[in-house]
């Protein structure tokens, strides 16, 4: 709190200074300000967050003014305080809470997949060695490359072929392990799991296995969470391939659902942007908690240079 | 006597080390294992429906489990078709309108936070990470209010300006750019970021030595910046032509009440849109896999022009 009150005058004035003071054009002052950051810099930012928080804050408007709000004019742009009510309305609409409970659990079993699956492989890949290891993770980079809406039709009939359709498994299974995942976490597993420690543990008798459950995976764990975290963001947002296989709304997810809202429009405009306020506070929750960790693990994920 | 000790001497072998084979076997067969459950998913979920897209292009195929095989007939139609051409152009025109601004707004903003001194940086990097985890359906029925012709905000602030609101829905251009608006704000903090990691390697003694020697902030963004982030540009500008070309959601949701044709004349509709209008609007597998196949030729030619641009550019720098 303390910094927030103290930032804006720490920056201005030196801004204001540097500006006019005689000596500006001189190369020695600013050779003096290097690293220094002006108001302008400031105003940038601010603008880039104020795009990116006010289309949240305006859904949070209109959810919360009741559903006449979407059509005033002038628009709202101060919150009412009918969420309550907005919100009852979409329960009653269609059987909301079923779609995000399932969304919890389709999202909540693919994170809890990747995470561990995604180590154990990235772990066999970068400390295991053994035959046909780096064919095998050359093409698993290859598979990174091809889109997988080109084949949905193919997709499709498979999971009808296996009786998915209309199951949530049928979105569980295929997204349990992710190429990038084990990618991602064999370039972190090389990085910071030293090679000495598991030639000591297997000089104790440690089978892969073991290394594996009792040393490696402890140590990467805060990667692995990472990674499970933006596998249950991904999961909760995916629309087009459940679009495909949910047919009827009691296994519909919670994006589906506000689908399933928008097409009462012609009742109530309002309405959906209550639900895709409501299929967003999950998630922004879960973001409060941590994000800073997911901003570092996209960062480490990139790679540099 | 040679043939009495050799078996002899096998047996003791296998003997001692009773325990230590079946072990190390296992040890051996372990990794792969470790590795199958996504080699295993890859090839059911991921390579043969690639492979089988087109096989199912050859026929003219039904969900009910009717085909014939009619060779290259889908391609034939689809070539004639301008319901084709309408959707590629529409992908087109709205991957141009989405990636180019993403990607400068992208490099803008992390030169800025690159910087040494910035206060609350965690602040504004968590914060452009707010729309990535918006999800596409919530941020089009946003937008498409935000956008909206008679209450729209954005409409409101046009008609104060005294011009006359502007129609994004039902318009070519006005229906693109609103998609690629919506594209753009989801991910352009996440470009960001990559940008950023990457610029972060780059040695801060080579801005400092810049600005000693009187390198403006251009100078060094064009100098510096821009040199240093050439692999991770290319790699985003090929997984945002990939991401371009799958384009779906947004149209899809932006005119709910004329179903998956993106208008009446369908002036948003991308091919990923035609593909699933094809495929299980009116339940032609056949030619809708057809459409998938061209999806995929583009996407070829697409990563071979990006190869053949980066290289060459690679090799003029």
């Amino acid at each position: 709190m303390a910094q927030l009150v103290d930032a804006p005058d720490a920056a201005a004035p030196e801004g204001g200074r540097g500006g006019r003071r005689p000596q500006r054009l001189d190369r020695v002052p600013r050779s003096r300000q290097v690293g220094r950051v002006r108001w302008y810099t400031y105003a940038v930012l601010a603008l880039a967050v104020l795009a990116c928080l006010f289309p949240l804050y305006w859904m949070f408007v209109v959810a919360s003014a009741g559903t006449e709000a979407a059509a005033e004019m002038p628009p709202r742009v101060v919150p009412g305080g009918r969420l309550l009510v907005v919100t009852q309305l979409v329960f009653d609409t269609i059987p909301f809470l079923r779609s995000l409970v399932n969304s919890l659990v389709v999202a909540g079993l693919i994170a809890v997949g990747q995470a561990f699956l995604c180590s154990l492989a990235g772990f066999a890949f970068a400390k295991l060695s053994f035959k046909g290891r780096d064919p095998l993770f050359l093409l698993l980079v290859l598979t990174m490359t091809v889109p997988a809406s080109l084949s949905v039709i193919p997709q499709y009939m498979i999971i009808a072929q296996l009786g998915w359709v209309d199951t949530l498994q049928a979105l569980v299974v295929p997204g349990l392990v992710s190429a990038f995942g084990i990618f991602w976490m064999r370039q972190h597993i090389s990085a910071t799991i030293d090679d000495q420690l598991l030639q000591a543990a297997r000089v104790d008798g440690c089978g892969s296995w073991q290394i594996f459950t009792r040393i490696a995976f402890p140590i990467v764990r805060p990667a692995a969470f990472v990674l499970g975290l933006l596998g249950f963001v991904n999961a909760w947002n995916d629309f087009l391939w459940p679009f495909i296989v949910l047919k009827s709304p009691e296994v519909y997810t919670a994006q589906i659902a506000i689908k399933a809202l928008q097409s009462n429009l012609t009742v109530d405009l309002g309405l959906a942007m209550a639900g895709s306020f409501l299929v967003t506070i999950p998630l922004l929750v879960l973001f409060v908690f941590f994000g800073r960790q997911m901003v570092s693990g996209i960062m480490d994920g990139a790679f540099k240079g | 006597m040679s043939a009495t000790l050799t078996p002899q001497a096998g047996r003791v072998t296998r003997g001692t080390t009773a325990t230590t084979p079946v072990e190390s076997r296992w040890e051996r067969l372990a990794p792969y294992g470790y590795v199958a459950p996504f080699y295993l998913l890859f090839a059911v979920f991921g390579l043969f429906p690639l492979l089988f897209t087109f096989v199912v292009a050859l026929y003219d195929w039904n969900p009910i489990g009717e085909r014939t095989f009619v060779g290259l007939d889908n391609f034939v139609r689809l070539g004639e078709d301008p319901r084709f051409w309408n959707a590629l152009r529409n992908t087109f025109s709205i991957w141009v309108l989405s990636t180019v601004p993403q990607l400068v707004i992208a490099l803008v903003l992390a030169q800025v936070l690159n910087k040494a001194r910035l206060r609350f940086a965690n602040f504004w990097r968590m914060s452009m990470l707010v729309p990535y985890i918006t999800s596409v359906a919530a941020t089009t029925i946003v937008f498409a209010q935000l956008f909206d012709r008679d209450y729209g905000l954005l409409n409101f602030f046009v008609g104060l300006l005294g011009f006359e609101h502007i129609d994004f829905k039902n318009t070519v251009l006005g229906s693109h750019v609103l998609i690629a608006v919506m594209v753009t704000w989801r991910w352009f903090g996440y470009t960001t970021l990559l940008y950023l990691a990457s610029l972060q390697a780059v040695p801060r003694d080579l801005y400092e030595a810049a600005n000693v020697d009187g390198a403006g902030e251009v100078q060094q963004f064009l100098h510096i910046t821009l040199p240093s982030l050439r692999p991770v540009i290319v790699f985003t500008v090929i997984t945002s032509t990939i991401g371009g070309l799958q384009i779906f959601t947004e149209p899809l949701l932006l005119q709910p009440t004329s179903g998956t044709t993106c208008g009446a004349e369908r002036q948003c509709q991308t091919l990923s849109l035609f593909q699933f209008e094809q495929g299980f609007g009116v339940f032609n597998f056949g030619y809708g896999s057809a459409i998938g196949v061209a999806l995929f030729a583009i996407i070829v030619v697409v990563a071979l022009v990006n190869y053949l641009l980066s290289s060459r550019v690679g090799r003029r720098a």
